[in-house]
C-alpha cells in the first residue's frame, strides 16, 4: 500500500494503468480530459500494453469500444457531459449486446447554457440505458470503485457495462489523500479477462447484433434486465472480497449515523462528505440526524433502502439534476417510490442543489435538516420540492 | 478562522501562469508526506494567461470530508500585488488572520484596509529573478509560507524535491528552485 495525494483524474488514470485493459478508445472533454491524457502518456512511455485509440468523437469512441469488446478485449473509455450525451445512441447498444465495457464518467452539467462544472444531469440522463452506475464520494472511492467494477461487469452471469462516477472539478481536479495498492495486488484482483464468446473465434461463429422483432426482442430485453438485477448479488460479493484484500468496506450505500436517526438525508457523490460534517455538528446539538449515501444507483437497491430508512420519520433527498417533470429529481422519484409501501408514513422531500457547479456549504446542509424538521412537525400539506441556494 | 477549527484553510491568489495552482498542489503533497490529511483544488474559470486565479488548501490531522468551497480561510497568499486593485483578497478573513504578500513593503489596497491582519512579506519575484532568472514567484512563496506557518523546512524541501525531479527531470532547475525556497524561508518578515 502506497500513501499518495492525487486528484480524482490522476487516481482513475492510475487505476486504469494497473488494470491495463486491452483497448482504450476515447475523445477528450473537460473535466475528464486528464484521465485519457495521463493514460496516453503511460502508453507512450511503454508502461502499458494497451491499444490506445484516439477517436474523432465520443460517438466513435464508444463505437470502437463496442467493436473491441465484441472481439473479446477488456475495453475502457472515459467521458463527461456532452461527450456522454453524444454517446447516448450507443450506450443502449453496449448492454443490449452484453458487452462489459468500463467507463469512468466525470459528472458535469449539460448544455445549454454551456457550463463545465459539476452536476449529475449527464449520468442521470443515461440512467435508463442499461449500464451499472456507481457513484464515488471522494478520490479513494473512485479508485476502489473502478477496481471492483471490472469484476462485476465481466462476471459471466452479468456481462453488463458499467459507469463509475466522480464529481467534476470537486473530485476530478481536487487533490486528496489516497491509498494506492501495489500493481500486482490490483492485477491479481481483477484477473485476466476471459470473454465468454468473441466474434473473432471462427471455430465458434455466432451472430451479434442481429434483428429481433416482436417474436424475440421482448425476451432479449427482459434477459438483459435480469442480468443487471442479478448484478446486485455480485456487487456485494465483490465488495466482500475487496474488503478482505484491500481493507475498505463497500455496499449499495453507506449508512452514516442512520440507525437511530429520525431525520435523514439521501445523497450521492462528493456532497456526502460535507453532509457527514453537518450530521456530526447537529448530533453535537442533540439532533438525531443521519445520512444514507447512495453508491449504487443502477441497479437500484430499493428493498435495502426501504429497510435502512424504515425507522426515520422524514427524509430529504439531495438531487443534483432536474427531471423537468415538476415531480422532483430522479433520486427523489426512485426513493419515494421505494418507501411508498412502508407501514409508517415517511415524509420525503426533495432538495435540488448544486446545478452547474454551485457550491453547497455545511451551513446550507444544516439548514436543510432544520427545514425538514420544521416542514414535517405537523401533518400538513408541504412543499415537496425545494431549491438550495437558488437566487430570487 | 475556518468553519472547522481543526482544519487549516489557505487561499492562494495569483494570475494565470504564475503557478498558484501548482504551488497549492505541491504544498498539499508535501504536507501529506508529513502525515497530514490534505486537499488542494483550484477555482476554475475561463483559462487565460494573466487572468486572476485562486487555488485552495485544507490541511488537518484528521481525515477531511467536506467538499464545499473555502469561504473563511485562515491564511491568504498573494502572488501578484496588481490583484489588489480589482479583487478583495481579504474576503472572508477575520481579524488576526494571516496574509503573505509577494512584496518588499506593505502594499496599499485602494478599497479596503489591511491593518487588521497579520502581514508577512517576502520578495518572491526578486528571489525568483535572481535565482531562476525568471519571475516565477510560486516556489519562493512556498518557502515563505512554510516559515510563516512554522513548518519543518527540511521535511518540506525533501517532498518538493521529489515532486520537482519527477516534473522537470533537469537537476539544475530543481536545485535552483530549492535554493529559491530556502532564500524565501530565510528572508520572509512578519510585520
Amino acid at each position: 500500500m502506497i500513501k499518495k495525494a492525487l486528484t480524482g483524474n490522476e487516481v482513475i488514470a492510475e487505476a486504469m494503468r494497473q488494470i491495463e485493459p486491452d483497448v482504450i478508445a476515447a475523445y477528450p472533454i473537460t473535466p475528464a480530459t486528464e484521465i485519457v491524457q495521463i493514460f496516453s502518456q503511460f502508453v507512450a512511455d511503454g508502461k502499458v500494453k494497451t491499444e490506445f485509440i484516439p477517436a474523432e468523437s465520443e460517438h466513435s469512441a464508444i463505437s470502437c469500444c463496442v467493436g473491441s469488446s465484441a472481439a473479446g478485449a477488456r475495453t475502457m473509455t472515459a467521458t463527461s457531459s456532452q461527450g456522454l450525451a453524444l454517446m447516448h445512441e450507443i450506450l443502449h447498444i453496449a448492454p443490449g449486446l452484453r458487452l462489459p465495457i468500463i467507463m469512468p464518467v466525470v459528472n458535469r452539467a449539460l448544455s445549454s447554457p454551456i457550463n463545465i462544472h459539476c452536476d449529475h444531469s449527464d449520468t442521470m440522463n443515461a440512467r435508463d440505458t442499461g449500464w451499472i452506475q456507481i457513484y464515488s464520494e471522494n478520490v479513494q472511492e473512485a479508485y476502489d470503485n473502478l477496481i471492483q467494477i471490472v469484476r462485476i461487469s465481466e462476471n459471466k452471469n452479468i456481462l453488463i457495462p458499467s459507469m463509475v462516477m466522480t464529481d467534476g472539478f470537486v473530485i476530478s481536479h481536487g487533490m486528496e489523500n489516497v491509498e494506492i495498492a501495489e500493481d500486482r495486488k490490483v492485477k491479481d484482483f481483477v484477473g485476466e479477462y476471459k470473454p465468454v464468446q468473441t466474434i473473432l473465434d471462427t471455430d465458434n461463429p455466432f451472430t451479434l447484433g442481429s434483428l429481433a422483432l416482436f417474436d424475440s426482442y421482448f425476451e432479449i430485453k427482459r434477459a438483459q434486465e435480469k442480468a443487471i438485477i442479478n448484478s446486485k448479488k455480485i456487487i456485494l460479493e465483490i465488495a466482500e472480497e475487496f474488503k478482505r484484500k484491500f481493507g475498505r468496506e463497500y455496499g449499495y450505500f453507506e449508512k452514516y449515523k442512520l440507525d437511530d436517526a429520525k431525520i435523514a438525508l439521501v445523497a450521492i457523490g462528493s456532497i456526502s462528505g460535507t453532509i457527514k460534517d453537518a450530521v456530526d455538528s447537529l448530533r453535537g446539538k442533540g439532533k438525531k440526524v443521519g445520512l444514507l449515501k447512495l453508491r449504487v444507483f443502477r441497479p437500484f437497491p430499493a428493498e435495502e433502502i426501504k429497510e435502512a430508512l424504515k425507522n426515520t420519520k422524514a427524509i430529504g433527498i439531495l438531487d443534483r439534476s432536474l427531471s423537468f417533470s415538476g415531480q422532483g429529481g430522479p433520486i427523489f422519484s426512485e426513493i419515494r417510490s421505494a418507501v411508498f409501501d412502508l407501514k409508517e408514513k415517511l415524509f420525503v422531500l426533495d432538495y435540488i442543489y448544486g446545478l452547474g457547479g454551485r457550491d453547497t456549504t455545511q451551513k446550507e446542509i444544516e439548514e436543510i435538516f432544520n427545514n425538514i424538521e420544521l416542514e414535517t412537525r405537523e401533518d400538513r400539506t408541504i412543499d415537496l420540492i425545494k431549491y438550495v441556494g437558488l437566487k430570487n | 478562522m475556518s468553519s472547522q477549527e481543526d482544519i487549516l484553510e489557505i487561499r492562494w491568489h495569483g494570475r494565470g501562469g504564475q503557478g498558484a495552482k501548482t504551488a497549492a498542489l505541491l504544498f498539499a503533497e508535501a504536507q501529506m508526506h508529513s502525515g497530514k490529511y490534505v486537499q488542494a483544488f483550484p477555482e476554475y474559470g475561463p483559462e487565460r494567461g494573466g487572468a486572476p486565479v485562486t487555488a485552495f488548501n485544507r490541511v488537518s490531522d484528521k481525515p477531511i470530508r467536506t467538499h464545499s468551497q473555502i469561504e473563511n480561510p485562515d491564511f491568504v497568499v498573494v502572488l501578484d500585488l496588481s490583484l489588489l486593485s480589482s479583487i478583495d483578497i481579504t474576503e472572508g478573513l477575520h481579524h488576526e488572520d494571516k496574509i503573505l504578500f509577494n512584496a518588499r513593503k506593505i502594499p496599499q489596497a485602494s478599497c479596503y484596509s489591511l491593518k487588521n491582519y497579520q502581514i508577512f512579506l517576502v520578495d518572491a519575484s526578486g528571489i525568483s529573478q535572481k535565482v531562476l532568472e525568471k519571475n516565477l514567484p510560486n516556489t519562493p512563496m512556498l518557502g515563505a509560507l512554510i516559515k510563516a506557518l512554522d513548518l519543518d523546512l527540511e521535511k518540506n524541501l525533501e517532498a518538493f524535491k521529489e515532486k520537482m525531479i519527477a516534473k522537470f527531470k533537469d537537476k539544475g532547475i530543481v536545485e535552483k528552485n530549492i535554493q529559491a525556497i530556502r532564500e524565501a524561508y530565510n528572508s520572509v518578515v512578519e510585520i
